[in-house]
């Protein structure tokens, strides 16, 4: 069979695209093509002139590691296996600063947290419980958006008990939503490589799947621009595209650039144009995720605002804190204002959102 | 994309562009205003292809900024300083040579010179830097000296612009930079430069060296405080003089950057805006052979996406720049070869290193 760019942006906007004819369509079409088909495809999905975004704050309760990714800069070691991280000194954050960060962001006029860490070797799965109990108490408007997929996988192995009732135990004790962290590639030949130590893809997508089928919405993310083929880029759309046909329960993409500055990969970090395409891809490809996010932290203010018109129509979080990204070396900070304006500026109207994507 | 170009409202201005039409100030207007960024940039590349094909340019160049000392002082400026100043300077012809000197061994092409407008070096000055550049890189080509500086080295010799250009041409002059163009609109210069050379001015200079056949370049400094009318204006203005003389080669539009400026407060000029004025410049200059997506002022990410939006040169691996980076740009000092290239092939382009004229290496 053979493709034209043509056809295929034809079927984008009308119909499912197959893996080979995304793949194709990556590789082909010029980059502002690809992006007018899929600002056209955000505008079907999205008609309003809205660009939302979600004030809140990424806590990473401790850093210490037993997956030892090689594509992590922000770990410190837990064992024998895992130290050639030296870089990060281990941390596991107390009570008294959990609140502390928690109190500064609802001063910000943040209603949620996105609590994450790495899978800590020795904690059993109470103390993520008592963590939530914990937040729910003190800070019974805070929206908790806690534990990717591995950490939960994580706490199953640690405590002996399957993904479901782990699950029903941390929703019993405060879990509001799932992120969609970890996901990185979902084909098993990728995670051999970078992640041999953390969660298979089969096991990352269990996961969501029993979280949607309880009743949690939860994200999806991808990291690419590292050794994955476009294939298997492409391939990771398709199972997330798969699972959403069940089960509905993502409420957004979210695609970020490998970024290797201070980890054990030494690969070029992928450029604008490999972003812009991959986000714009995803758009047509992910026809039934509502909603796609643009990543300022790794690209910066300029390109997250053109993210905008290549099928985007998220501007994600205000990110009070962020570590991870800025452990592999790159840091941009933009304030509430910043980021209205740069929403306004590109003729859409800012909308403060929350986790469900509801407007506030 | 015929769906795609009804649904934004721009078919007629792309049948436009197909049947080699001009477009008009009130067209340049309405892509300004669409919302369809992505699709802005597809209309240019079909300009950009049909001139430039996938090529695109970038030049390894040394920079020379021999004087900060400047009696205009315009507002948007964080170069410019009076004599006196603390931290104003100027070199020595001997400072410059070693300056070339010290990198004889990299394969330079071209040495860009700008600087202030100095009260009172003398107009030998000016001769004796380029005869001296010379001397010691014979085959290096010196784009020198803006327009503005131009009128200014020839009022303090007492000469014509005629009788000036020829001095610097025999003295070595090879071509001349865009600079000092900002935007043309007299409401623009008398607010924020009064005392600079008129845009007539401007523009009459560069035909002036075009006649004697001496390429130049032209620029816009835009995101400060002109309206979008009078950047479409400076274009036509552009397109006019390239009309009668057809001696520019390159257009290159200067997004501002407010740090240490006068104008410190006005914010970096938007991605989306970087993007539309380098894709409109594409359109409506369609007599330009070359667009320029100056890396510098830009960024490494919105230059190559701009690629992709009309532009085909990235100009080049620069060290020593000084004008942007007081102005606060948090690019670095250069970019290597291989980086660059990486950024144009990546993006689907071929690339290509040029001397001044874009000429191939």
């Amino acid at each position: 069979m053979s493709f034209t760019v043509t056809r295929l942006i034809h079927n984008a906007l009308n119909q499912r695209l197959s893996l080979e004819e995304a793949v194709f369509l990556y590789e082909n079409a010029g980059l502002t093509t690809l992006g007018s088909a899929a600002h056209a495809k955000r505008l079907a999905l999205h008609s309003k002139p809205i660009v939302t975004y979600i004030i809140d704050r990424n806590i990473n309760y401790t850093n210490i590691c037993v997956s030892g990714c090689k594509f992590c800069a922000y770990y410190a070691a837990a064992n024998a296996e895992t130290e050639g991280n030296v870089k990060q000194k281990p941390f596991l954050l107390s009570r008294e600063e959990l609140a502390q960060k928690i109190s500064e962001t609802i001063a910000l006029q943040g209603r949620q947290i996105l609590l994450q860490g790495g899978l800590h070797p020795d904690l059993p799965l109470e103390y993520y419980e008592d963590m939530l109990s914990f937040i729910k108490m003190e800070f019974p408007e805070i929206h908790c958006h806690a534990f990717s997929p591995p950490e939960i996988i994580h706490f199953a192995k640690l405590s002996g008990l399957d993904i479901k009732t782990v699950l029903q135990r941390l929703i019993a004790a405060g879990l509001d939503s799932i992120p969609g962290g970890g996901a990185e590639i979902l084909v098993n030949r990728v995670r051999e490589r970078i992640a041999p130590r953390k969660a298979t893809a089969e096991e990352w997508l269990d996961v969501m799947e029993i979280a949607h089928n309880l009743g949690l919405k939860t994200t999806a993310t991808m990291m690419f621009g590292h050794i994955e083929t476009i294939e298997e880029r492409i391939e990771h759309l398709m199972r997330i595209r798969e699972l959403q046909d069940r089960t509905g329960g993502f409420t957004a993409f979210i695609p970020w650039p490998f970024q290797p500055q201070n980890t054990a990969l030494s690969v070029q970090p992928a450029t604008a144009d490999e972003y812009l395409r991959t986000l714009a891809i995803s758009r047509l490809f992910l026809d039934n995720i509502p909603n796609i996010q643009a990543s300022w932290v790794t690209q910066g203010p300029k390109m997250a605002q053109i993210s905008l018109f290549f099928g985007a129509n998220d501007f994600g979080s205000t990110m009070i804190e962020e570590n991870v990204v800025a452990a592999a070396g790159v840091s941009h900070r933009l304030s509430e204002e910043e980021i209205r304006r740069l929403i306004s500026n590109a003729g859409f109207e800012p909308r403060r959102r929350r986790m469900n994507y509801t407007l506030l | 994309m015929n769906t795609i170009l009804k649904q934004a409202d721009l078919h007629d201005i792309y049948e436009k562009i197909e049947a080699g039409e001009r477009l008009s100030a009130e067209d340049a207007e309405r892509l300004y205003s669409s919302r369809f960024l992505p699709l802005i940039g597809w209309l240019a590349t079909l300009v950009r292809e049909r001139i430039n094909g996938k090529k695109a340019w970038y030049i390894y160049n040394q920079h020379i900024n021999y004087s900060n000392i400047c009696t205009n002082l315009c507002k948007f400026c964080a170069f410019g300083k009076e004599k006196g100043d603390p931290l104003s300077y100027e070199m020595s012809i001997e400072e410059i040579v070693s300056r070339i000197r010290e990198r004889k061994a990299e394969p330079i092409t071209e040495v860009h010179i700008v600087g202030g407008l100095h009260p009172d070096l003398p107009y030998d000055y000016y001769l004796k830097m380029l005869r001296a550049i010379k001397r010691e890189r014979p085959e290096i080509h010196i784009q020198a000296f803006t327009c503005v500086e131009i009128a200014h080295i020839a009022k303090i010799g007492g000469k014509s612009i005629e009788e000036t250009l020829k001095d610097l041409v025999n003295a070595g002059l090879g071509s001349i930079p865009g600079g000092g163009a900002e935007v043309f609109s007299p409401r623009i210069r008398e607010r924020l430069c009064p005392s600079k050379l008129s845009g007539k001015d401007w523009i009459d200079i560069a035909k002036t060296a075009h006649k004697m056949g001496i390429h130049t370049n032209a620029t816009m400094l835009y995101g400060h405080i002109e309206t979008i009318q009078e950047r479409i204006e400076h274009l036509i203005a552009l397109r006019e003089a390239q009309d009668e003389t057809n001696g520019f080669l390159c257009f290159i539009p200067l997004a501002f950057h407010s740090k240490n400026t006068q104008l410190e407060g006005i914010s970096q000029t938007d991605g989306v805006d970087d993007l539309k004025t380098i894709a409109i410049s594409r359109l409506m200059l369609d007599n330009f052979p070359h667009i320029k997506a100056y890396w510098v002022m830009l960024g490494q990410k919105v230059a190559q996406i701009a690629l992709s939006f009309g532009a085909d040169d990235l100009d080049g691996t620069i060290l020593e720049e000084k004008i942007t980076h007081m102005a606060g740009a948090e690019t670095s000092q250069a970019m290597s070869k291989a980086e660059i290239q990486r950024l144009i092939r990546n993006a689907g382009f071929e690339p290509k290193e040029r001397d001044t004229l874009y000429n191939p290496v």
